[in-house]
């Protein structure tokens, strides 16, 4: 009895044992972005294989899940209606973490790739990374707000969800590449790779994509957060020299003309 | 040729900057206007955060304005004991306009707010001037002789007579500070210079010359928006430097043909195009607010509503 439970056990066990021995090796083609004054925009390569010990698995196949999400910061979403003839927002919901920049790629169709349970429970697909949960307990069709969030974000292209944009060979090695807009703010930028089976995550790994700006641009955000009235000043240095320089350069055309 | 804005945090065209802020100085220094109305809108149109655009157009203006007025002292057209005036109710008048402005956002609505105010204050000057100078240039052709412009009203009576030599006026100062407070205080909500209200409030209500009006407006704006550019830089960290160069790099030289070009009009012909203009920006926002808006959902920042 008891060794055939323990044999039972086992071949339980088994393919739970084999699956978790597949492990993410990953690389990125770079690992901070750097964003310097003609910064316009970053692809990334992510590429990697899977590391395992023993054969391929059989039954289904390996698939693969890259995301990049940039820092989570609360927005205020308002909605319009019509009021005594104008447009007007009356509406507002604070949705309590939005990725400022979120990419999902896969290597099948997202449902085929990961299942909704899955999909809920990391967070994966654009819906599912917008973190609406405060929001549902104010307004009863909070998912509205969050809704608009996403369309709003996917239309200046900072949200986007890729299927089939992974290749995955022999199931063991796997690229893509991720689009940074030329619009991204600055912060650590979490990258996943999910490695799942018939739906299942098996593995995973995440590593940071470090986002900071650069020289000049650096230079003259840090001075206007610590040095504000400095910065000020300064903003309007520049504004009366150019005022007068534009002034003082047509006066000696004119006068040679 | 794309280039990241630090603060504003968004990649625009830097030629797209340039053109912008040339096309708004050449009306800055045609009509002694800041022009912030007109670009201000443009600015949230490309994409640039509202407040930063706000923060950094006041920036921008004080550039033009700069370039601009200093082609109006060459000319002497601009009367300084007269803009000192109206400087101090401006200065009290902005300072009283960002404490309405806070109140209004911790009420929400305050885009709104702004939006009216634009489609309102907009919509009266630019169809008073528009009538005006129609009905002057329709005189000015009848008869060519000299057009009566001084008036005997109310404003005559008032105590505290100061005499401005550069207008030829004789007047009482309590006019141009109320004038001046009331424009500090649109401008610090609407956030652009004001001097679309000014000009006219000095010709129609202070019945000061039009030649004088531009140059006096500009000096005055100078000062007004140097004054919300530090409030903004030192509260909101909002004025984006690399933004306010390419616009008033535009701007500078913008300025210095309007005013060429400004010389050139004749002062009815002068306010028949900004009272167009006027309309044509009002007439926009107020399509904006009656019309279905094709996104009904809008993101801001938390916290600011």
């Amino acid at each position: 009895m008891l060794r055939n439970f323990l044999a039972a056990a086992v071949c339980l066990m088994l393919p739970l044992a084999a699956a978790a021995k597949e492990e993410v090796v990953l690389g990125l083609s770079q690992n901070r972005v750097a964003i310097t004054a003609n910064f316009d925009g970053s692809e990334i390569l992510v590429f990697g294989a899977v590391k395992r010990e023993d054969a391929i698995p059989e039954g289904d196949p390996l698939e693969v899940v890259v995301t990049v999400s940039g820092p989570l910061g609360p927005i205020t979403v308002r909605r319009k209606e019509k009021r005594f003839g104008i447009w007007v927002n009356t509406d507002s919901v604070t949705i309590d973490g939005a990725p400022s920049f979120y990419a999902v790629a896969t290597s099948a169709p997202l449902r085929k790739t990961i299942s909704l349970e899955e999909d809920i429970l990391n967070r994966v697909s654009i819906d599912n990374a917008i973190n609406s949960i405060g929001a549902r307990f104010d307004k009863a069709d909070a998912q509205e707000f969050a809704k608009a969030v996403a369309r709003i974000r996917t239309d200046n292209g900072l949200y986007s969800l890729q299927e089939e944009a992974v290749k995955v060979s022999e199931q063991t090695l796997f690229r893509t590449s991720i689009a940074m807009p030329a619009n991204l703010t600055e912060g650590d930028y979490e990258t996943r790779v999910l490695l799942t089976r018939g739906g299942k995550v098996i593995s995973s790994f995440s590593t940071t994509i470090d986002v900071r700006k650069v020289g000049l641009e650096r230079w003259l955000f840090n001075l206007s957060r610590q040095q504000p009235l400095i910065y000020g000043l300064l903003s309007l240095a520049i504004a009366i020299i150019s005022g007068w320089a534009a002034s003082a350069f047509f006066r000696f055309v004119r006068q040679r003309g | 040729m794309q280039i990241y804005l630090p603060i504003a945090e968004v990649s625009v065209n830097a030629f797209l900057l340039l053109g912008l802020g040339g096309l708004v100085g050449v009306l800055s220094g045609m009509f002694g206007v800041g022009g912030g109305f007109l670009m201000t809108p443009l600015l949230f149109f490309i994409g640039i955060p509202p407040a930063v655009a706000v923060a950094t157009e006041a920036n921008q203006i004080v550039a033009s304005s700069f370039s601009g007025v200093l082609a109006h002292f060459k000319r002497r057209t601009v009367d300084l004991r007269m803009g000192t005036v109206l400087l101090v109710g401006g200065l009290t008048g902005a300072a009283l306009g960002v404490v309405i402005f806070n109140y209004l956002k911790s009420l929400g609505q305050v885009d709104l707010l702004v939006k009216l105010c634009y489609v309102v204050f907009l919509g009266i000057i630019g169809s008073l001037m528009f009538v005006e100078s129609l009905n002057a240039i329709r005189k000015s052709r009848k008869n060519t002789g000299p057009i009566k412009r001084k008036k005997h009203n109310w404003i005559h009576g008032l105590p505290f007579k100061m005499r401005f030599r550069v207008s030829g006026l004789y007047i009482s100062v309590i006019p141009p500070v109320i004038v001046g407070v009331f424009v500090g205080i649109l401008s610090a909500i609407m956030g652009v210079g004001g001097g679309f209200i000014m000009v006219p409030a000095m010709i129609y209500l202070l019945g000061m010359p039009t030649k004088v009006v531009v140059g006096t407006s500009l000096f005055q704006i100078i000062f007004v928006t140097a004054f919300t550019t530090l409030l903004h830089a030192t509260t909101n960290y909002t004025v984006d430097m690399a933004l306010a160069v390419l616009l008033l790099v535009g701007g500078v030289i913008g300025a210095q043909f309007g005013a060429v070009i400004g010389a050139k009009l004749k002062a009815e012909q002068l306010r028949i195009l900004l009272a167009l203009m006027v309309i044509a920006v009002c007439l926009k926002l107020a399509l904006d607010l009656l019309f279905m808006p094709s996104e009904l959902y809008s993101l801001g920042a938390a916290g600011g509503h």
